[in-house]
């Protein structure tokens, strides 16, 4: 795979990936702040098919959603032989009463017994957060429990 | 009436009635600067509705409008950028430059319009309008498109020709000897040269002298650098425009986007009245006579801006649609034509003739080069025979 990183002298920088398909994927980074999700033509890989701004709390949401799934398939791998385990993602949204909260805020484990074991944010990982760890809209919690659990920690997280 | 009272009913007037004329800019999707030049026409010399008494307030405004809009063309790139641009694009910028300059050239030596007049019009037909072509490709949704690096380090070796175009110019309209052109030429080389080398390794302590937290007075230092910084250039015959320019490009990194954020609207409101009073200069009569061969001049520019977009984009592995967008892109001209046009003016080198030929040259492609730029992505599929999509725009622009 390759990382390409091209500067746009006065707009900002734009990168992107090769895929095996011969598709181009990437960002255009805007130095003024903001990006865009660049996705190149099928017919013409030096267009660009779509051109879509996004805020950066929406991107990093995007990002977390196509970081995490390798993060549950890997953890539910490993509970595979524990009966009554389950791994699940959830999207902090804009809405919900812990965005801009410590995860001590949420007593997740108090309440659901369920645990969150890694949260991802802009693609970026981090394993076992601390309850000081502050939450951010767009950020994807995974959290380990009965399914039971993860039903309350589904609402409390969307809910409070 | 007491005069200033009358200066302030007609500047208001003037800006109210830019203000209108760019909201309908706005609303079509197209640059204000042709516009601007159609309201001077109208309120200028010879027009419907003749102003007098803004002259003197309008001649400093618009040298201030110059200096803004120079400054803002440094700030907008980095040091870096710009000597990466040099170093990879040279050949580019300097088929771009054959290309582009000699048809202006050649058309004032053949109207008589001598040197000057060549050295002038050569420049107004060179330099493409940055500002209008990112802000098409901004909106065409091309800035992830692979062409793009290629129009923008275009741009780029034009704006650092113009670092040397300038003081070149001012020394031709100063009439001074080969030699005191000369001389003239190697202190904008040398300065150039120096700002770059002092952005690049000391950027951010000039930033940091520059940078004040608070608005108010980040924005007076500002000002004060860039005129203080542009007389002393004219002082020394290097032009103001080029000494803005070149403090724009020692101002770098964060210090650089909130300085173009704090200065952006004092830039427009100068810049306006530069146009406005290029217009007001520019007697309408004069410019029917030279209609045709603004068309000509347009078009044959036109083809060479569209060839050189061509062999820059073949050059860097572009496909056949990508060249013909990278071409189309670079046509438009617009404020630094201008600024060009209206240093020649100012310095008494250039004839109405010429004032009103690039006053009609950039209307028009101001107007046509966006619409060229969008047109083309139909063009080029219709020659490419593939059947295609124009890229989707989603959520808010």
């Amino acid at each position: 795979m390759n990382l390409e990183e091209t500067p746009l002298p006065g707009i900002g920088t734009r990168r992107d990936v090769m895929l095996a398909t011969g598709r181009r994927v990437g960002v255009v980074i805007k130095r003024e702040g903001g990006m865009e999700l660049i996705i190149s033509e099928k017919q013409d890989p030096d267009a660009c098919q779509a051109a879509i701004p996004l805020t950066s709390e929406e991107a990093a949401a995007i990002g977390g959603l196509l970081g995490a799934p390798q993060l549950v398939s890997d953890l539910s791998a490993e509970h595979r032989e524990l009966p009554g385990v389950n791994t699940q993602q959830f999207v902090i949204s804009q809405d919900s009463p812990y965005a801009d909260h410590t995860l001590g805020d949420t007593h997740l484990r108090t309440r659901t017994h369920a645990s969150i074991v890694a949260i991802s944010r802009s693609g970026q990982v981090f394993a076992s957060p601390s309850p000081s760890f502050e939450l951010e809209a767009g950020d994807v919690v995974i959290v380990v429990g009965t399914a039971e659990g993860l039903d309350k920690a589904a609402h409390l997280l969307n809910h409070g | 009436m007491d005069p200033t009272t009358i200066v302030l009913i007609e500047l208001g007037a003037v800006f109210l009635g830019l203000g209108l004329l760019g909201r309908l800019a706005a609303r079509v999707g197209m640059s204000p600067v042709p516009l601007y030049l159609l309201g001077g026409l109208i309120f200028g010399h010879g027009g419907l509705v003749p102003l007098s008494g803004i002259e003197s307030f309008g001649d400093v405004a618009s040298e201030i409008g110059v200096v803004l809009l120079l400054l803002m063309l440094g700030l907008e790139y980095t040091a870096k950028e710009l000597v990466t641009g040099l170093r990879r694009s040279w050949l580019a910028g300097l088929v771009d430059l054959v290309l582009n300059f000699v048809p202006g050239a050649a058309l004032a030596l053949i109207l008589g319009w001598g040197v000057i007049g060549g050295l002038v019009l050569g420049g107004v037909t060179y330099i493409s309008s940055s500002g209008i072509v990112a802000k098409v490709l901004t909106d065409l949704g091309r800035l992830g498109n692979r062409e793009t690096p290629v129009v923008l380090s275009i741009l780029v070796l034009e704006d650092l020709v113009m670092a040397v175009y300038l003081p070149i110019l001012t020394a031709a309209l100063a009439g001074v000897s080969f030699w005191g052109g000369f001389r003239a030429v190697g202190v904008a080389l040398l300065a150039v040269t120096l700002v770059l080398l002092l952005a690049l390794r000391y950027g951010p302590q000039i930033s940091r002298l520059v940078h004040s937290p608070d608005q108010e007075n980040f924005l007076l230092k500002l000002i004060g650098a860039a005129l203080l910084v542009a007389g002393l250039a004219a002082a020394l015959q290097v032009s103001a425009a080029v000494g803005a320019f070149l403090l724009g490009i020692a101002i770098s990194g964060s210090t650089a986007h909130s300085a173009a954020k704090v200065l952006a609207p004092l830039r427009d409101l100068f810049a306006a009245m530069f146009f406005v009073l290029f217009g007001i200069n520019t007697d309408p009569a004069t410019i029917p006579p030279v209609l045709v061969l603004a068309l000509a001049l347009a078009l044959v520019t036109s083809v060479t801006k569209v060839l050189t977009g061509v062999w820059a984009a073949r050059r860097a592995g572009i496909g056949v649609p990508g060249r013909i967008r990278a071409g189309t892109a670079l046509i438009a001209r617009g404020e630094f034509s201008i600024v060009i046009a209206g240093l020649a003016v100012a310095g008494g080198g250039a004839s109405p003739e010429l004032a009103a030929l690039a006053t009609a040259y950039v209307m028009l492609l101001a107007v046509l080069g966006p619409i060229a730029t969008k047109l083309a992505e139909p063009v080029a599929r219709a020659l490419t025979g593939r059947p295609g999509r124009s890229p989707q725009r989603a959520g808010h622009d």
